[in-house]
């Protein structure tokens, strides 16, 4: 083991300026990265995989003596996957190692063949273990990314609209989940008790499928809601939805439903014991907004 | 002893729960409000649960056994007040409380039991249409 750091410690000059060389004919992003940060991460990046190496004596890289290695390999594996390097990129800059090291193990190591392929083994378990890292560095990133994402989405699309003084509507965009349906079902009652509304309308014409789940999610708020004192009505479900709903059996005999949302809308009204009425001067005044500027061009 | 009040309001009783429910006070409470049911003829029983915090299904069958007793004696009950929180865990317990009726507030609630316009108005949704 020793062999391989005293190697790579020899020839650190050529090693790094083959390295470069290599990595710069195949996939340098010359758009995403200037040609100093790369020599720099490069030479640290060595540096740390001497120190490894003889602080550890071994290639088994999670351990301690292995750390600074390991944690500069993920640092700049996270930022390229910010940047928009591909997977193969990211990989590809520890892999790219082993050309330049087995070429110094070949010139050092020329007359024991034995000692040459041992020192052989060493490196490329090491590189391989290395180039790991970088790969679980850069999924690790993507995930967090796609969990951000998703909670943002999740955020995003549960609003909760006044419609009229004590009549809310909830539009649900998406399919319903469990844990889609506990942030929808939070928001609707917290804002039923903040806005002391009698009546909820849950717009589902932005659910692309009604399942027996998705319904049973639909139950579980409308009886939430009903237990606190308001009354839900179900609005958008579109032909295609009733008869899927009718098709699975799923009960919805107690809830009300409505196709469109300003069914729904008219009937809270009703239900809070009001009217809609068209008064003349209503009718009347689209008239005279377009009467006003026709008779100024007449004029 | 601890004991929660029944309150009298014309012909409804008035009960508000604002502390941890027990067995011990919960039957009290049972027989506290079919005694008083018979004894003054109330016809409607709101019970206030807008303080209750933590709720399990010995208090949702609770509430479920009042309401069919005062059924059973001729008044109805209204269940007001129920926290969001609290109205998830019963749903996510799987009480419904079918047999029970809900109202948002008390004002809401003596506005079902009095009926819309039957000489008790709270008024206040009408001014502000009005407005």
């Amino acid at each position: 083991m020793s062999d391989l750091a005293d190697i790579i410690s020899r020839n650190e000059e050529q090693i790094r300026a083959d390295w470069i060389r290599d990595m710069r004919q195949t996939v340098q992003r010359a758009d995403l990265m200037s040609k100093t940060e790369l020599d720099e991460q490069c030479a640290t990046f060595l540096n740390a995989v001497v120190a490894g190496v003889r602080g550890t004596g071994s290639t088994d890289v999670t351990t301690a003596g292995w750390t600074p290695a390991r944690e500069f390999l993920e640092g700049i594996s996270a930022s390229r996957a910010r940047q928009g390097f591909s997977p193969t990129e990211v990989a590809t800059f520890v892999l790219s190692l082993k050309q330049p090291l087995f070429a110094a193990i070949r010139h050092d190591m020329s007359k024991s063949q034995d000692k040459a392929f041992d020192a052989i083994w060493s490196a490329t378990e090491l590189v391989d273990r290395l180039a790991l890292i970088t790969t679980e560095a850069y999924i690790a990133t993507r995930e967090e990314l796609i969990l951000r994402q998703q909670q943002e989405l999740m955020e995003l699309s549960t609003p909760v609209v006044k419609l009229w003084e004590g009549i809310l509507a909830l539009p649900i965009i998406g399919t319903l989940d469990s844990a889609r349906t506990q942030v929808v079902m939070e928001n609707l009652l917290q804002a039923v008790v903040s806005t002391n509304s009698k009546y909820a309308i849950i717009d589902i014409t932005g659910v692309p499928t009604v399942d027996t789940l998705v319904a049973q999610h639909l139950l579980k708020t409308i009886t939430a809601a009903r237990l606190m004192g308001a009354e839900c009505i179900i609005s958008g479900v579109r032909p295609q939805i009733a008869q899927t709903i009718v098709h699975l059996g799923i009960n919805l005999e107690d809830v009300t439903t409505r196709a469109k949302l300003a069914d729904a809308l008219a009937l809270a009204l009703q239900m809070s014991g009001r009217t809609v009425v068209r008064t003349t001067a209503a009718a009347a005044a689209p008239k005279a907004i377009l009467a006003g500027p026709l008779a100024k061009q007449e004029g | 002893m601890e004991r929660i009040p029944v309150l009298r309001m014309g012909s409804l009783l008035l009960i508000t729960i604002q502390v941890d429910m027990h067995d011990k006070l919960a039957l009290q409470l049972q027989d506290d409000v079919t005694s008083r049911i018979a004894e003054w003829g109330s016809t409607g029983v709101l019970i206030d649960i807008s303080s209750l915090e933590i709720v399990d299904s010995f208090i949702g069958r609770m509430l479920a056994n009042i309401a069919a007793m005062s059924r059973v004696l001729g008044a109805e009950t209204i269940v007001v007040g129920m926290q969001p929180a609290v109205a998830i865990t019963l749903v996510e317990l799987g009480m419904s409380l079918p047999g029970v009726r809900t109202a948002l507030s008390v004002e809401a609630g003596m506005e079902l039991l009095y009926g819309a316009g039957a000489g008790f108005r709270t008024g206040s949704d009408d001014e502000r249409d009005q407005a």
